[in-house]
């Protein structure tokens, strides 16, 4: 009997001491923006500091959870998406209001489409909407409900729609009135960005308490990363949104309980060759990178690995191909794993009429293989990779020159002049759905990089990808576009027109005085749930200033 | 023998070795600047690698061995370019006078306007891709020699411009000296320690303009070593608290900065 009231007194202590039990209402977060927010005006947000703040601020018809990357009712409460994917109607919820009080109806919805989609605004948002010739209409036929209806079949249209901060029509503060969870109150250019807590936010918890509990979010705007992680080791941050691998493991070797993995992420980093027939390289060389098998080859070669474990300190994965298995739904799970294997890759150039002797690879006509590997300057992961991969080539007798550009000049040569052999850079990855990649898929693409801007498709294999991707975006289940989807990946996979190479982990840093958190990997990975998040009763108080 | 001389000896015993070292580094190490030892990134010293490794395993003795002879060997040689073009132009201007040194003057004033960097950086993209590291770093420090001129010139024309009115000039021109006569056996053997010691001075800068280069990815190129892109390894101090052997070339580059500053007196006394 005494031992189970000891039992039952110390369960009690420790409900009492958890931090969770200590985390309270109120209180001001403290992180760091990367950059100056070039815009508070939700459509023409461009920038990752002012989408972080529209995220924070924006009331959205329909949210993308971060966590399941599941769409989820928002300011709508139900929608429905008409089979030809054209048509989106929402039904609102009632009673909402703007932060400054005025009342949120349809018509706020469509004030914000209208204007989105209006060609004058040039707004970035509503690029992604933009998916044929015409106008997009818009009825409210009540103050609960909006219809939208656009010229052309949209994929992924409610996921779109995760962007789209509805903005009041009526309002004399314009964009400064918001439906988010926090308002902005102060903007200091160059020092910092305060919001605080919308009074009139429409979510509560399960216990019927307002949300959000904190009052307050403090952004300092700070571009240089090593003072930032100082700032955080004196306590004067509560989070980092995202780390590299080095400040990652020397802040886990200092204080483990902080540095958080989230895992892989959707980010890959990957090589390609220059397969532009009118650059200005020897015939030779544009027929090894034509030739599949020496693309293959040289992807054979690449021990991955050994990338992961020393460039990035153990803190990526080798990647399988144009989608990171993050993106749970759209990553096609059938891929096979890339292998390091030089005696495969040999095999296989061997086989393309290559022929290893005296420690030289030689094509068919005894050109020795020598190409320039080019990267942007002032990326030491990047560089690093590119010496590991010069070093693994070099073991099939290949030569590779690494070669360090100044970014304009790196995008020159990638656009305008196409004067390089091959090129490492990175993919940044801010959408889950494919259609966002319809630039990179499309053999007419912009960011088709191997080969941009093709009036007509220069390969079989690239024919069917752009088969595939128009039919993949006007499917109207997404079962019938992700088989699609698997297809295209599955084509990459064997053609390797890219040579994917890794996807990096999210890492985050999170205080423990910070309470709720749960680092995800879509963006903002470690303050996505802002609105639960509370501070342990100290920080709370205003112990941070 | 005096302390300041013996600390000069040292310098210049230092340099030498140092020098003979990194020219014939192939004998004194076995292993190559470019393997990579992936098994054993950031080791700390060891009778394997005196050194240590770097963050690919890299032998870093090896490196800085190397690194050493292309530092080293190139700098003097782009210092020698640059104190030729200041010597020459520099030393006629100073003597001429006039609308010559208005105009060499004007010239340099322009170039020294110039942002250095974006002018490497332009040079550089308008080069080709496929070039040997060997022959991208040799191009570095002839750019290097012939963009570092300016600064020295001015030095040499203020010499060159003492000179145009000393007394020992006015005795020549009056007994009828010719003007070539006058600059090649009065003023340039005059400017001599002028010119030593913008040459001295020079080998240091440009070690450290390389290494400036290499840290923004524009210097020399991998897998060739410089003391430049054995700096960058130290960009993140977490490196460096971890693995204190890393900033080996650090000290070095220090010890030898140092040690040209400290010869540079002996020169201007000899001459």
């Amino acid at each position: 009997m005494i031992t189970r009231s000891l039992w039952g007194l110390l369960l009690f202590a420790f409900a009492v001491l958890s931090p969770a039990a200590q985390a309270q209402s109120g209180g001001e977060l403290h992180f760091c923006l990367h950059g100056e927010p070039k815009t508070f005006n939700p459509v023409l947000v461009d920038d990752e500091a002012a989408e972080q703040i529209r995220y924070l601020t924006g009331g959205v018809l329909i949210r993308l959870n971060r966590q399941t990357q599941a769409v989820e009712p928002g300011l709508a409460a139900s929608w429905e998406i008409s089979h030809d994917r054209r048509t989106i109607a929402f039904h609102l919820r009632k009673g909402l209001r703007f932060s400054d009080g005025t009342p949120f109806t349809s018509e706020d919805a469509a004030y914000t489409i209208k204007l989105m989609m209006d060609p004058q605004t040039h707004s970035p948002t509503g690029d992604a909407f933009r998916s044929g010739e015409g106008t997009v209409d818009v009825k409210t036929p009540s103050p609960e409900v909006v219809i939208i209806t656009f010229p052309a079949a949209i994929a992924g249209l409610d996921q779109l729609f995760d962007q789209v901060a509805v903005m009041s029509a009526h309002s004399p503060k314009k964009e400064m009135a918001v439906l988010g969870p926090f308002f902005v109150a102060e903007y200091k250019a160059g020092s910092y960005v305060l919001l605080q807590k919308n009074p009139n936010y429409w979510k509560h918890d399960a216990q019927g308490n307002s949300l959000p509990y904190l009052d307050s979010i403090r952004m300092d705007i700070q571009r240089n990363r090593e003072i930032e992680l100082v700032r955080f080791r004196k306590g004067e941050l509560q989070l980092i949104n995202r780390l590299d691998a080095e400040q990652f493991e020397r802040l886990r070797q200092n204080d483990p309980g902080v540095a958080r993995n989230a895992g892989t992420g959707l980010d890959a980093e990957e090589l390609w060759f220059n397969q532009v027939p009118s650059a200005p390289l020897p015939e030779y060389k544009k027929a090894w990178f034509r030739n599949t098998e020496f693309r293959r080859a040289i992807s054979a070669a690449i021990n991955r690995d050994d990338l992961c474990r020393i460039v990035y300190s153990g803190y990526a994965k080798p990647a399988y191909g144009p989608v990171s298995p993050a993106n749970h739904f759209w990553f096609n799970s059938a891929l096979e794993k890339p292998t390091y294997d030089p005696k495969n890759a040999l095999a296989l150039l061997t086989r393309a009429g290559f022929r290893y002797e005296k420690e030289m690879l030689k094509d068919a006509a005894g050109n020795r293989v020598e190409f320039n590997l080019v990267t942007n300057s002032g990326n030491a992961s990047r560089e690093k990779m590119a010496v590991m991969i010069q070093q693994d080539l070099s073991q099939l007798g290949i030569k590779v020159n690494v070669v360090t550009l100044d970014f304009p000049s790196l995008i020159e040569r990638m656009t305008r002049t196409f004067d390089y052999d091959s090129c490492l850079l990175g993919l940044v990855n801010t959408d889950l759905d494919p259609d966002s990649q319809m630039t990179v898929w499309l053999s007419s693409g912009e960011n088709h990089q191997w080969n941009p801007n093709q009036k007509t498709p220069g390969t079989a294999w690239e024919a069917e990808i752009d088969k595939l991707m128009r039919e993949q975006a006007s499917a109207p289940a997404d079962k019938e576009r992700k088989a699609k989807f698997d297809r295209v990946q599955q084509i990459v996979a064997e053609q390797a027109p890219f040579i994917y190479l890794i996807n990096k982990d999210v890492l985050v840093a999170v205080s423990s005085s910070v309470v709720g958190t749960a680092p995800v990997v879509l963006s903002p990975q470690a303050f996505w749930n802002a609105e639960t998040l509370r501070l342990t009763s100290g920080t709370a108080l205003g112990a941070q200033k | 023998m005096s302390p300041s001389k013996l600390l000069r000896s040292t310098c210049a015993a230092f340099l030498c070795t140092l020098f003979l070292a990194g020219l014939f580094a192939g004998g004194v190490t076995h292993y190559s600047y470019a393997t990579q030892f992936r098994e054993a990134p950031n080791a700390s010293p060891s009778t394997a690698h005196v050194f240590g490794t770097d963050g690919l395993g890299r032998d870093l003795f090896a490196r800085v061995l190397y690194g050493t002879r292309v530092s080293l060997v190139l700098a003097p040689a782009a210092a020698l370019l640059s104190t030729i073009i200041a010597g020459v132009f520099g030393s006629f201007a100073g003597f001429m006078g006039g609308w010559f040194e208005t105009l060499i003057l004007a010239t340099a004033d322009l170039s020294m306007a110039l942002p250095l960097l974006f002018v490497l950086l332009a040079l550089r993209a308008l080069l080709p891709l496929n070039i040997d590291p060997i022959v991208s770093v040799v191009v570095t420090f002839i750019l290097l020699g012939l963009l570092g001129w300016p600064a020295s010139l001015r030095v040499v024309c203020a010499a060159s411009q003492n000179l145009r009115n000393s007394d020992f000039l006015l005795l020549a021109r009056a007994t009828g000296c010719p003007r070539r006569r006058i600059i090649l056996r009065h003023v340039l053997p005059n400017l001599r320690p002028v010119l030593l010691a913008q040459f001295w001075i020079s080998i240091p800068l440009y070690v450290l303009t390389e290494a400036t280069l290499s840290m923004l990815g524009l210097g020399v190129m991998e897998p060739l070593p410089s003391w430049g892109n054995l700096l960058r390894g130290l960009e993140d101090f977490s490196v460096v608290h971890a693995n204190p052997w890393r900033a080996l070339p650090l000290v070095l580059l220090v010890v030898v900065v140092i040690s040209f500053q400290l010869i540079l007196p002996a020169q201007e006394e000899i001459a």
